[in-house]
């Protein structure tokens, strides 16, 4: 079947799984309902995702019946890079030091742009590096160690 | 009046400080850096900021914070100016009137008009902040939790009903942020919800991490994907100061913008970005001849340019008096007011009068900077438009991450801000406007909060909503403002308001 209103269809997929997720998870790990006038913590939660769960449906079958844009395509690569070069840093920063950790970061980074030129995005993660620690570590003294941890 | 003055006074005493001046500048020019550069807005940079305001003193991280904000304005029209893309979201409509008066050789003119414009509704609307916010903040000591619950849902519908886009699909953003609110430990009973025994989890999703990963990190990807183009047009910018026949032209533009920014700031939902379009659409609407109007009326730089900063200042209205958060920014704002300590609300004004007074005048002085230097500085900034994205993003991406690591120290808000990072970006695809979703997500716990006590002191009963007048005022507000929207000759009407003609 050809989806007549794709962006609407999958906001209401979205806004229905979330929804009714979150509804399941207070049935489902118990958390106390209480009554209306001592309400526990489950019950603004259950109410708020079930009302969400309707109304994503409701978005959904309406998408049925207008006409509507395409979803275009995801653009894969710099998801994957911009995201990856964060996780990376944000998971090495502490082992590697800031120093190193905002290097690699532009160097990852740099993938998900459309040329790739070594030497400028070293140079630049140089100089943001350089420049970082100045402001953040030296400037507003932020925690962050500016070294590899295994250098002592 | 004469308590005015004294509070003024007050303000000046704190304000004209030399730590104070000097974090106000600060603030005006990172606000104006970050207006120009397309591609990251006053939310990303709050939220990126944050954290370094931890060890200031509150007074100066919060007008510091400001002058982000409404500096960014100033520095959008630069930009949308000289090269027809608009560096800040309120300076869309900026772009059509006065690109077209930089090629006729007249960018020193719209850029001038622009900045003094501005000033003028900077002024007014700071004025109209100290003036109102006492009386206002006097009302909002009335409130019990069941008039707050129903002011919050009146600022919600509000969100929605300003936000551009699918309302249904708004009311679904607000209902998710709500939701992604309520993470974290229930204060009422200490019990630790959604964490999926996740000990990070447990304190609650940061909402730096959900600002900087829908605002930032999304609009990264999605400039990318785009493609980079950029043309410069600066062939001559020509004298800044308006002839006097612009100004008279101007003048009157420039107060109606002022007006009516100064009205949509204060309503919830509303800030600067709708108030550059609508006063665009109201100069179109009025003039005798509206022939000119996209190919260089000066009068199209003047309403929009004042409106969008007249609006930023008395945004901040609800947040100092009722401590509710009329857009993406104020909320921030509160997040910066709680790292700080200060509850934000009416009692702020009574218990920390310095904190503001301070501001408001700040305001004011930021936005006497902000003239007195960018004018001159323009050069400069036409000079940073000339780095390239490809340089320019992984510099974004640096500030980000330092950011938010320093949040907590721990690896875990940066990977949860790179998730939301994600997320923001489907919701971009799925034409999904995220910021109704950043102030469901502020307003999910104090809500609850509110909805809870509200039904224990009516013993349960749901009718206290409607039978306290204050309350049900404001629900018959809300109520009143969805159906309207859903009316289909307004719902028309609300689409051209969007529209870039």
């Amino acid at each position: 079947m050809q989806l007549r209103n794709p962006k609407d269809f999958w906001s209401g997929v979205m806004f229905a799984v979330i929804g009714f997720a979150f509804a399941i998870i207070v049935k489902l790990y118990e958390y106390p309902m209480g009554t209306a006038s001592r309400m526990g913590p489950g019950y603004f939660p259950f109410v708020l995702g079930n009302t969400l769960g309707v109304l994503g449906l409701v978005i959904l079958l309406k998408s049925l019946l207008t006409r509507g844009e395409r979803v275009s395509a995801l653009a894969w690569r710099p998801i994957v890079w911009i995201l990856g070069a964060v996780v990376v840093f944000g998971l090495t920063v502490k082992l590697i030091g800031l120093a190193l950790a905002i290097i690699v970061l532009v160097l990852i980074s740099a993938f998900g742009g459309h040329e790739f030129k070594l030497r400028e995005q070293l140079i630049a993660g140089v100089v943001l590096s350089i420049g970082s620690i100045a402001v953040f570590v030296y400037g507003l003294k932020l925690p962050f160690p500016i070294w590899p941890s295994f250098f002592g | 009046m004469e308590a005015l003055l004294s509070n003024l006074a007050l303000g000046f005493s704190v304000a004209f400080t030399p730590e104070a001046l000097l974090y106000c500048l600060i603030g005006c020019l990172l606000g104006t850096l970050i207006g120009v550069l397309p591609g990251i807005g006053p939310v990303a940079t709050i939220a990126m900021l944050l954290p370094a305001t931890f060890t200031l003193a509150p007074e100066l991280s919060l007008i510091m914070l400001a002058g982000i904000y409404y500096g960014a304005q100033y520095g959008g029209s630069t930009t949308a100016i000289l090269v027809n893309i608009p560096g800040e979201s309120s300076s869309v409509v900026t772009a059509l009137d006065g690109y077209q008066m930089a090629r006729r050789g007249k960018a020193g003119t719209a850029l001038g008009i622009a900045a003094l414009g501005s000033f003028f509704a900077g002024c007014v609307a700071t004025l109209l902040l100290a003036a109102a916010a006492p009386p206002l903040a006097q009302i909002a000591f009335k409130f019990g939790p069941a008039e707050y619950f129903s002011l919050m849902t009146l600022g919600l519908i509000a969100a929605v009903v300003l936000a551009h886009g699918s309302v249904i699909k708004a009311i679904g953003m607000i209902l998710l942020g709500l939701l992604l609110g309520l993470v974290g430990t229930d204060v009422n009973s200490g019990m630790a919800r959604f964490n999926f025994s996740i000990p990070e989890l447990s304190d609650g999703i940061g909402f730096v991490a959900v600002a900087m990963g829908v605002f930032g990190f999304a609009e990264i990807i999605k400039n990318l994907e785009q493609g980079e183009e950029r043309e410069i047009f600066v062939n001559k910018v020509g004298r800044l100061l308006p002839s006097i026949q612009d100004m008279k032209e101007a003048f009157p533009a420039v107060l109606r913008g002022t007006g009516l920014g100064s009205l949509l700031g204060i309503l919830p939902g509303g800030g600067a970005v709708l108030a550059s379009f609508s006063a665009y659409t109201l100069e179109k609407k009025i003039a005798k001849d509206s022939s000119q109007f996209g190919k260089g009326d000066i009068r199209g730089v003047a309403a929009p340019e004042s409106a969008n900063n007249a609006a930023a200042q008395t945004s901040f209205i609800p947040l100092l008096t009722l401590g509710i958060p009329p857009n993406p920014v104020m909320a921030l704002m509160v997040g910066a007011m709680i790292i700080q300590g200060i509850q934000p609300g009416p009692q702020v004004m009574s218990e920390k009068p310095q904190l503001f007074w301070g501001m408001i005048v700040s305001m004011w002085i930021g936005n006497l900077m902000l003239v007195i230097l960018n004018l001159p500085l323009i050069g400069m900034w036409i000079k940073l438009l000339t780095v390239p994205y490809r340089l320019l993003y992984p510099a974004i991406l640096v500030f980000c991450c330092i950011g938010v690591y320093s949040l907590s120290n721990s690896p875990f808000d940066v990977v949860i801000t790179a998730g939301f990072g994600l997320v923001g970006y489907l919701f971009l695809k799925l034409d999904c406007e995220p910021a109704p979703l950043l102030l469901g997500f502020i307003l999910g716990p104090m809500m609850e909060e509110n909805l809870r006590r509200a039904m224990l002191l009516s013993r349960g009963d749901p009718l206290t909503f409607v039978t306290r007048p204050l309350s049900a005022t404001l629900l018959a507000i809300s109520l009143l403002l969805l159906i309207i929207i859903m009316l289909p000759a307004i719902r028309k009407k609300r689409e051209e308001a969007f529209v870039e003609d």
